[in-house]
């Protein structure tokens, strides 16, 4: 029953389908691949913000030293740089204008820091589990790291998350009913055909082949489709975005869909093309009986 | 080779199709089916392909009942009995030889035996000229001269043809019907229904026939006057 024949003599309602398929696919895979960047560009940013350990002041340098060096060996602790008073005062000094009010000062006010850099593959509870554990040291006075910034970006990115798979899954249902109706047409169509290699001994599976490898391809052209869209996408939002991080004193470039991303928007294509023929297929084509 | 037992074909809102027809057709033998329009020709054809069931009795094909053969069994049978129809039933997009190729691309035969095959059937029907030419471009006699290069390239031990000169003049019916008593000599069984008494009557083969769906009359057809 040559399908590949049938597919390509009508390629103006193929492409439109094809058309539905990739936008359907590529709306998805770019809002995820937006998140993943979301997640790169934070992670760079100082994503896991360093903890501030103020200490008691009665420490001397090489108290504070060891300190610094029994915390650097923790495992979740990727690096810690010591604050003397001195320097402290000196920063403050550069940073803050109030260089002529500080000169009135009659001692160093400030404490010993130490700053504490988690591991970036940190959950925020093992982060807090880490400021837990560092805040009960006998020279600690009192410990600080924005912790509520953290939560929150994690929890908006957890619901842009789900509310992307919402849609990706709704989507997906999508092309499997514009594959499922296509392929319906394309047995309406052909209906006298299948009854004539019916009456002639075509077994059912005869019968169905065409008509799946056909929503396998109509899967795989969105896929594709989908594939040159997003990849189009990022080559055009690549450059603003760029300099805009450019701005921020930032070399961030937006990621693209890349190998094993193009590899999974044509496997989903493929698949779901493939389920739509199948449902479409088993509803109609059994009922086509020679007459 | 074709055994009814008792079989009758009784369709939604009770009209009788068949009542009680019982009949053995030999393998090798060549017969006709006639009678008027709605005696149950076609009923008692379609019935042997299983393209509808039986309502009562039995049918053994080669020895098989049909009675209760699962579905996925009907392919099989069909691909070993040659169907003719009047209207051809032919698949107008495609060339005369993807036609006369499609049973045994069904049956999944090697490409290259296809070729021969297909050419073969062609030859027997005398269109081997014709292969590349779509069904629309030849005459009504040509295109069922396709149709039964169709059902016999296969070579299946049955052919059926349902009224295949029904839209014919008796030049060609003629012809076509020399065409069968020749598969009919190669051993394949044959069963025609036909209305055309004229046309049947003088080959002096075995003549069924039905009136209002009962075998009324099964013997050898003579040249009689009617």
């Amino acid at each position: 029953m040559g399908s590949l024949g049938q597919f390509t003599r009508s390629p103006g309602s193929n492409l439109m389908t094809a058309g539905v398929i990739g936008i359907a696919l590529a709306l998805p895979a770019s809002f995820l691949l937006l998140l993943d960047n979301i997640q790169i560009l934070t992670t760079g940013w100082q994503g896991q913000p360093h903890a501030s350990l103020f200490l008691k002041r009665a420490l001397d340098a090489g108290q504070v030293a060891t300190l610094a060096q029994q915390i650097g060996a923790r495992a979740s602790v990727t690096q810690v740089r010591i604050i003397t008073p001195e320097q402290g005062l000196q920063e403050l000094r550069e940073l803050s204008g109030f260089r002529d009010a500080l000169t009135l000062l009659q001692s160093n006010p400030l404490p010993p820091v130490i700053e504490v850099e988690p591991r970036g593959t940190l959950t925020p509870v093992q982060v807090d589990a880490l400021i837990d554990a560092l805040a009960v040291l006998p020279s600690v006075e009192h410990i600080r790291l924005d912790r509520d910034w953290l939560r929150r970006l994690h929890a908006i990115m957890q619901l842009l998350q789900r509310a992307i798979w919402i849609v990706a899954s709704l989507l997906g249902v999508t092309v499997i009913l514009v594959v499922g109706n296509t392929i319906r047409l394309d047995i309406e169509n052909r209906r006298d055909e299948i009854v004539i290699v019916k009456l002639i001994g075509a077994t059912d599976a005869f019968v169905r082949r065409p008509f799946l490898y056909s929503g396998l391809r109509h899967g795989l052209a969105g896929g594709v489709l989908a594939c040159l869209l997003v990849e189009t996408g990022h080559l055009l939002l690549n450059g603003p975005a760029s300099r805009l991080a450019g701005l921020y004193g930032s070399r961030f470039e937006l990621t693209g869909i890349g190998f094993s991303g193009s590899f999974t928007l044509l496997g989903c294509g493929a698949f779901l093309g493939l389920v739509g023929s199948w449902l479409a297929v088993g509803r109609h084509l059994i009922a086509i009986e020679p007459r | 080779m074709i055994r009814l037992d008792g079989v009758g074909k009784r369709y939604p809102g009770g009209k009788d199709a068949l009542r009680g027809v019982s009949l053995r057709i030999a393998r090798g033998e060549l017969a006709f089916v006639t009678g008027h329009s709605g005696a149950g020709k076609t009923t008692l054809l379609r019935l042997i392909p299983l393209l509808e069931r039986p309502t009562r009795g039995q049918i053994l094909i080669a020895n098989v009942s049909l009675t209760r053969l699962p579905r996925r069994r009907i392919p099989l049978l069909r691909r070993g009995i040659g169907m003719i129809f009047q209207d051809h039933r032919l698949l107008n997009d495609r060339p005369v030889f993807d036609n006369v190729a499609l049973p045994l691309i069904i049956a999944g035969a090697p490409h290259r035996e296809i070729g021969r095959r297909v050419r073969a059937a062609l030859d027997r029907v005398g269109l081997l000229d014709k292969e590349r030419q779509y069904p629309v471009t030849l005459s009504s006699g040509e295109q069922q001269r396709v149709g039964i290069a169709r059902a016999v390239v296969a070579r299946p031990p049955i052919l059926l043809a349902d009224e295949p000169t029904g839209n014919l003049d008796p030049e060609l019916s003629a012809e076509i019907m020399r065409l069968f008593e020749r598969f009919n000599e190669l051993g394949v069984t044959m069963l025609i229904a036909s209305h055309d008494l004229t046309l049947i009557g003088c080959l002096g083969h075995r003549r069924l026939t039905l009136v209002d769906g009962a075998l009324v009359d099964d013997g050898l057809g003579g040249c009689r006057e009617i």
